[in-house]
């Protein structure tokens, strides 16, 4: 018993021996081009992600924002027609050249996307099937991380009588919250957002949102959003893209207010 | 003006329900005439005996329809056998893995396979499975002419997997590729997304397709009686001839009309055809729905 607790201590906090450097970058990315069959949808991306802050990718829509995510951890890949170039490096090791196995990198992020898309299983299906997938079988670590994650997104109270039921019985905000669970359950280290708020009613989103605050403690947070309002309320560090290229990056403070391009100085006043 | 509009809003809506009543009504008029016509057999023989005797002697008055039942079925479950994973790993690799061009390509090849009128696969089949059945018969040192439930089975599979694929790969694509996004970030392979995530999210359409495709084929012809062989009897294995309903109706309807209640035991043929492929198709709707409440 004793030992079970102690392991499960050790998956609930992992990020405790971490503590110093913290400001380190955790994502570097470095001479980026992505290009598809006729055009260049990224162009020379050079960007370093500060650890335990939210990250704001802003930016009118068709920019290339959601793109440069999901090169992040290679969902790319799905896309044939697709073709990178350059390197991204996460913990030191550049993924886009690595021989090591990117399922393994890919559980270093958790992926929220625009719309919910649960898992065609139970509420609690939802949570395991990547702790599953990593080879936990253990039916009381499993329920305790249930648990566990759920109570992070405030979903517990809400659920907890139907675990066993589909994913799909939950509200749109409900089910973003669950993907978010178990996004977490996974134990990432960064958190991949793609607009994550922009199919939800606006008490969702807040829930959303203040889950974000919280989370940064724990996570690296890199957030994709065209909602201005949300970037100045959630961002610690932003970054200006128009058109497949950074126009403009620094501290949230510094870009909102001494926007030094004329892109960017136009795209907060007008929004678009 | 106004009252013109609301005149076409009533009329178009009335037509609606019409040709929907119609085509609900359609399925209802076909079994009572079936029934109607084939009363004059139900009246001389039990229901029991006709379904499961296995005396089929027109000339002397006994029709037992148990070897029809059975060479249906085993051909039609067969060759769903021998299709389904076939269909089912084409359908995953053109949908998930093969570039875009494979799949414009098979489009029309799948097409043009299912267009083919069943005739000339019954000549290919009698020209090629045949042949074939009798040589793989004579290596597992089985008795057999070649003209077999197998040889149907495999003719028919190669009709149903056109119907079967076009309509998976109708499924697959319906399934967001975000989906697959999500399983991915979450560490897994493409083959865990492919099982655990794309499988089970089609799973009714999957099933669906299946039952059409066993639909069709249980009740495709003319292929089928050109290389079964058309011997009443129970088969053995699937190496032996066999007799099914639809080749019974097609042979024999129109002829020998002199034996008396023939014709009405042809209609009771049809009748269990209709029910036969009715009762599959609630079967089908039963798992389908089971499968849903995943």
């Amino acid at each position: 018993m004793e030992q079970t607790t102690a392991t499960l201590k050790g998956i609930i906090h992992p990020y405790e021996h971490y503590g110093e450097g913290l400001t380190q970058p955790i994502v570097e990315v470095k001479g980026l081009n992505v290009f598809s069959k006729n055009a260049q949808i990224l162009k020379n991306i050079h960007l370093s992600v500060p650890k335990n802050k939210i990250t704001v990718l802003l930016g009118p829509s068709g920019c290339g924002k959601t793109t440069l995510l999901k090169c992040l951890n290679r969902l790319t890949d799905l896309y044939s027609d697709l073709r990178l170039d350059g390197s991204i490096f996460i913990d030191n090791e550049d993924i886009l050249n690595t021989p090591r196995d990117i399922t393994e990198i890919r559980q270093k992020m958790g992926l929220l996307l625009q719309r919910p898309f649960p898992l065609p299983m139970s509420i609690a299906g939802n949570i395991t099937y990547g702790l599953k997938l990593k080879g936990i079988r253990n039916k009381k670590i499993l329920e305790a991380k249930v648990e566990k994650h759920l109570r992070d997104v405030a979903l517990w109270d809400e659920v907890k009588d139907r675990l066993s039921h589909s994913a799909n019985s939950l509200s749109i905000g409900q089910q973003q919250r669950l993907c978010l669970a178990r996004g977490l359950a996974v134990e990432p280290e960064i958190i991949l957002a793609d607009e994550p708020t922009s199919a939800l009613d606006p008490i969702s989103s807040k829930v959303i949102e203040e889950e974000f605050i919280k989370l940064k403690n724990d996570y690296t947070i890199i957030l994709v959003t065209h909602i201005l309002r949300q970037a100045k309320r959630l961002a610690d560090y932003v970054v200006f893209m128009y058109y497949g290229e950074i126009v403009e990056h620094g501290d949230a403070e510094e870009i909102f207010n001494n926007p030094k391009t004329a892109l960017l100085k136009h795209y907060l006043e007008s929004g678009y | 003006m106004q009252l013109k509009r609301k005149l076409a809003d009533k009329l178009s809506s009335g037509w609606m329900i019409f040709s929907l009543a119609f085509f609900l009504l359609l399925p209802l008029a076909i079994g009572v005439g079936l029934v109607l016509k084939s009363k004059g057999l139900l009246h001389e023989h039990s229901l029991l005996d006709l379904l499961f005797s296995g005396n089929w002697a027109p000339s002397q008055n006994k029709f037992g329809f148990w070897p029809f039942i059975i060479s249906s079925l085993w051909v039609t479950i067969l060759a769903i056998v021998i299709a389904a994973p076939v269909c089912l790993l084409s359908a995953i690799y053109l949908s998930q893995f093969a570039p875009r061009w494979a799949l414009k390509l098979m489009r029309p090849v799948i097409d043009i396979l299912a267009g083919i009128p069943s005739v000339i696969y019954g000549v290919w089949g009698i020209l090629v499975m045949v042949p074939f059945v009798s040589s793989l018969g004579a290596i597992l040192n089985k008795e057999t002419t070649g003209f077999s439930i197998l040889a149907a089975a495999l003719v028919l599979a190669v009709m149903t997997i056109p119907y079967v694929l076009n309509m998976l790969l109708e499924v697959f694509r319906q399934i967001p590729v975000e989906l697959q996004e999500a399983s991915l970030s979450l560490g897994a392979t493409r083959w865990e997304t492919i099982k655990h995530i794309i499988l089970r999210k089609g799973l009714s359409g999957i099933i669906s397709a299946i039952g059409l495709g066993f639909s069709k084929a249980l009740g495709e012809t003319i292929a089928v009686l050109m290389v079964v062989g058309n011997v009443v009897q129970l088969p053995k294995n699937a190496f032996s001839s066999g007799y099914t309903l639809p080749s019974l109706i097609a042979n024999n309807y129109g002829e020998m009309m002199s034996i008396p209640s023939y014709d009405a035991a042809l209609m009771f043929g049809a009748l269990l055809l209709f029910a036969i492929i009715l009762a599959f198709n609630f079967l089908f709707r039963y798992i389908i729905y089971k499968s849903e409440a995943l």
